[in-house]
């Protein structure tokens, strides 16, 4: 299991990568993908759509479940990573380089963890 | 396999329609090109669907113990009322006076099932149980908006609902707020009570719940539900455990639906068609979907409640499917309704207790018409998931119970035998789940590679989600 020591992860097990001081990228984690099994669809949030911090903004199908993601900040989706709709395998290929959505504007975080919290969190 | 579509050759065809005794009239649009239809004779024809039902699995052909979705054994004496000229031979515009019969069949039907829910009136409209729920949080917003609160925009789900209900709940024009499950898998109350508040429109609740437990705490939780203004909707999916024992009326719900297809006997998979009644208490009765049968002097007439939500299916739904459902209930009885409960229920228990001789329970203590396995362990020690071990019931004959739900369990099947099989079929059938167990230590490879004797193979699940082929194009 993949733990970047440069993001912060949240406890539903999306990951944040810092650009600046109110932008950043967001994905799931490599536990995220594992945990779900082979993804086939990924419902996309749309550029312009304001998130909230711990709210779901998309949706994640693999052939177990559907799980919403949520957001780890609260912001507006300012670039999409439409990609992944064709090909959502990215997210279990490659979990941090296949982030999700680039948010700017952002306001406030939820409770986010370091790499090492987060892999004492997984672990347990 | 061939399709349909690639048998046959131009010029075979069959006569199955009787001569047209109605005028006929040209379209207004005619198509410029024949329809695409399969070239083949009568005996090509039976041959390809009696071929194809040979290679399903259907509860007549062995044990299905589809957790949550209750596989009864469907009586045949259902078929025979529900093929009677009287109600085939019927059409639903036909003058009231001359379908007495049909109406009759309704009117008993939601006497009835009004009885053994402690609902006071029900809707047969629904087609199916996610389509009950959707009328059913309508019947919910139509008391909220009627009396001018139209802040109460929440319904609230527990994580171990059914996942129908927050899509119904959503496609009713709520949101959804998901509250956790306490350790013992029911709802956790305090985590209720902070979420209930005057923006609630009502709670959906399985009971007993999805992983099979009564949740004891049921009346103190649709308390605090209508202490804050909102409704109780109970989703009927389990009711086998419980039907003629408890009511989800006197457990406080206002509004609940009902798997004919499950609980009442009636055919279900493949289609159905099912019938996800809709009962409900008094006050919400003005509202439901119209028409609804009523009984005067003169008989039985179809009307349309004051405030109606409208329609939600055309004509009173699957009506034969009803018929089916009150051959069941009459054949039952009133002492074979809470019999058949109490047999699904001993059923699970003596299954869950002879399973867990190897595998581990989700929850302990014993459970109601239906239990969950976790296999996350044995997946840890021999590779084997709860997928692979489905797939090996398959070589046996049986089909897999329920895979991977509850979501809150890791690697969950789950059980549910119901009351129509025998202990013999459970004792073979739990032979055959520990010998599963025992060859995921010995030979996981053989598991990996199973199913072997099926009419086809493992299929490529994810290839099918990604790129679904869902129409003949020719190629």
């Amino acid at each position: 299991m993949n733990f970047p020591a440069e993001l912060k992860y949240t406890k539903d097990h999306e990951w944040l990568q810092a650009i600046d001081e109110t932008t950043a990228l967001v994905g799931i984690t490599d536990f995220a993908q594992s945990e779900l099994g082979d993804l086939v669809f990924i419902n996309l949030p749309q550029e312009g759509d304001e998130v909230t911090a711990e709210e779901p903004f998309c949706d994640v199908e693999s052939v177990k479940a559907v799980s919403d993601v949520m957001s780890p900040c609260t912001g507006v989706v300012a670039e999409v990573h439409t990609d992944l709709e064709d090909e959502p395998q990215l997210l279990n290929e490659d979990p941090y380089g296949a982030w999700i959505a680039r948010i700017k504007d952002i306001t406030a975080y939820g409770e986010l963890m370091s790499a090492d919290e987060y892999e004492a969190f997984v672990e347990k | 396999m061939k399709l349909i579509f690639e048998k046959g050759a131009p010029g075979q065809h069959l006569t199955l329609m009787p001569p047209c005794d109605v005028p006929e009239v040209t379209l207004s649009r005619p198509r410029t090109e024949p329809l695409d239809l399969p070239h083949v004779s009568e005996t090509e024809l039976t041959r390809h669907y009696t071929a194809l039902s040979k290679r399903v699995h259907g509860v007549n052909d062995g044990f299905y113990p589809l957790g949550s979705c209750t596989m009864k054994y469907n009586p045949k004496i259902n078929e025979d009322m529900a093929a009677l000229p009287g109600f085939t031979q019927v059409h639903p515009l036909q003058p009231e006076e001359t379908v007495q019969g049909c109406l009759e069949v309704l009117h008993e039907s939601e006497k009835l099932l009004c009885e053994i829910t402690g609902m006071d009136a029900m809707t047969f409209q629904p087609a199916a149980g996610a389509h009950g729920e959707f009328t059913g949080l309508l019947l919910i917003k139509a008391h909220h908006v009627h009396r001018g609160d139209t802040a109460r925009k929440k319904i609230i789900v527990p994580d171990s609902a059914h996942g129908t209900n927050p899509a119904s709940a959503v496609m009713a024009g709520f949101s959804v707020v998901n509250i956790p499950s306490g350790e013992d898998g029911c709802v956790d109350v305090e985590a209720l009570r902070a979420a209930v508040g005057p923006d609630t429109a009502g709670l959906m609740l399985t009971n007993p719940n999805t992983v099979g437990i009564f949740d004891k705490n049921i009346l103190e939780i649709t308390r605090i539900v209508h202490d804050s203004g909102g409704l109780c909707y109970y989703d009927g999916a389990n009711l086998n455990a419980v039907m003629g024992v408890v009511r989800p009326g006197d457990m406080g719900f206002d509004v609940i639906h009902l798997n004919l297809h499950k609980t009442f006997s009636t055919p279900h998979g493949g289609g159905g068609p099912g019938s996800g009644a809709v009962g409900c208490k008094d006050f919400l009765r003005p509202y439901l979907p119209g028409p609804v049968v009523v009984q005067d002097e003169a008989g039985y007439h179809l009307t349309r409640p004051k405030h109606s939500i409208g329609r939600v299916k055309d004509f009173c739904g699957n009506f034969t499917v009803v018929v089916k459902a009150l051959t069941y209930i009459l054949t039952l009885g009133r002492e074979g309704i809470p019999e058949a409960a109490k047999n699904a229920v001993l059923n699970a228990n003596y299954m869950m207790k002879r399973l867990s001789e190897k595998y581990d329970m989700a929850y302990a203590g014993p459970c109601m018409h239906e239990f969950v396995m976790t296999l996350q362990d044995l997946k840890d020690e021999t590779g084997c998931s709860a997928m692979d071990v489905a797939k090996g019931l398959l070589d046996h004959g049986i089909h897999p119970p329920t895979m991977y739900f509850p979501l809150i369990v890791h690697e969950a099947l789950m059980v549910e035998p119901t009351e129509t099989e025998s202990q013999e079929t459970m004792d073979q059938v739990c032979g055959v789940f520990l010998s599963l167990w025992d060859l995921a230590h010995s030979n996981p490879q053989a598991l990996h590679d199973a199913p072997t004797k099926t009419p086809v193979r493992r299929l490529d699940e994810v290839g099918a989600a990604r790129n679904p082929v869902l129409r003949y194009t020719g190629e």
